[in-house]
């Protein structure tokens, strides 16, 4: 892989880096706090990290979107629902026999090895060609366009997902269903 | 494109999946379960967005966005089912929810 110095690039690999390092910090943060509330807000900083990444590949639209869903509404829902079920702390390593963590581990390191193998092979293949893109890529403008006429159906589907789930979560939480 | 090659995002979005399964594996507490399942659908969103950028198809982008709204919904779901679990003193352990009879 030829890199070429120009300051722009140096510029851009930097704020690359610091998002990715702060990307994995803080996955690993949410995965390792005792405390649920920790972990919700690590994942603010996952999910602002990876905006950045988001426009650093111009796609404005998702980055602003990811913002305003995820770190808007999802982990304020979170924090919500923690606060409302209250402290319970938990240690990582700490539930279940002992070959139940080392299978853990196993399988995640296995999955780890297979997609940098798997990324590795095609990295000199079909993704070393990339295409050049317009301004127009990634704006909110252009990917209204796309949305609305050709994924239309797509977004119909997406809107009534959402409506089914959010009837689900009122049932599920409703007051007059009684224990049985 | 200036900075990394899309090889570079596509294997930060997999030591993500990684981590995020890892959590799902070990943790017990079924709110730090569904918090790993949100990295992985983030990793998922972030491969997508990177080749969507490589490729020029705006396909991937449209896909990341009905993957936010998915998970959205999941999370309604899954925090309903902790609220109701919570209101019947039962305990939120993963292990020890084996039935979902109501």
């Amino acid at each position: 892989m030829i890199l070429a110095f120009s300051a722009s690039n140096v510029v851009v690999w930097i704020v690359w880096l610091a998002a990715a390092f702060a990307c994995l910090g803080s996955a690993v943060a949410v995965i390792s706090f005792t405390n649920p509330f920790y972990s919700a807000l690590a994942l603010i900083g996952n999910l602002g990290s990876l905006a950045v990444m988001y426009l650093l590949l111009s796609a404005e639209f998702v980055a602003a979107a990811q913002v305003l869903v995820y770190a808007g509404a999802v982990v304020v829902m979170f924090l919500f629902v923690i606060a409302y079920v209250g402290p319970r702390r938990e240690t990582p390593w700490s539930g279940g026999p002992g070959w139940q963590t080392v299978g853990a581990v196993a399988a995640a390191g296995a999955l780890l090895v297979e997609i940098v193998v798997v990324v590795g092979m095609q990295a000199s293949g079909s993704l070393s060609h990339e295409t050049k893109v317009g301004a127009e890529f990634g704006t909110p403008a252009w990917i209204g366009r796309i949305f609305l006429v050709d994924h239309l159906f797509a977004f119909e589907i997406t809107s009534v997902v959402l409506l089914i789930a959010a009837m689900g979560g009122v049932i599920l939480g409703s007051h007059t269903r009684r224990a049985t | 494109m200036l900075g990394p090659d899309v090889a570079w995002y596509v294997a930060l979005s997999g030591v993500l999946f990684g981590i995020g399964a890892l959590g799902v594996l070990i943790r017990r507490n079924t709110l730090v379960v569904l918090l790993s399942l949100e990295l992985m659908l983030n990793a998922g969103n972030l491969s997508l967005i990177a080749l969507s950028r490589h490729f020029h198809n705006g396909a991937g982008q449209i896909f990341a966005l009905a993957v936010m709204a998915v998970a959205a919904s999941e999370v309604c779901v899954g925090l309903g089912l902790v609220v109701a679990l919570n209101r019947r003193n039962l305990s939120l352990d993963v292990d020890t929810l084996s039935e979902l009879r109501g």
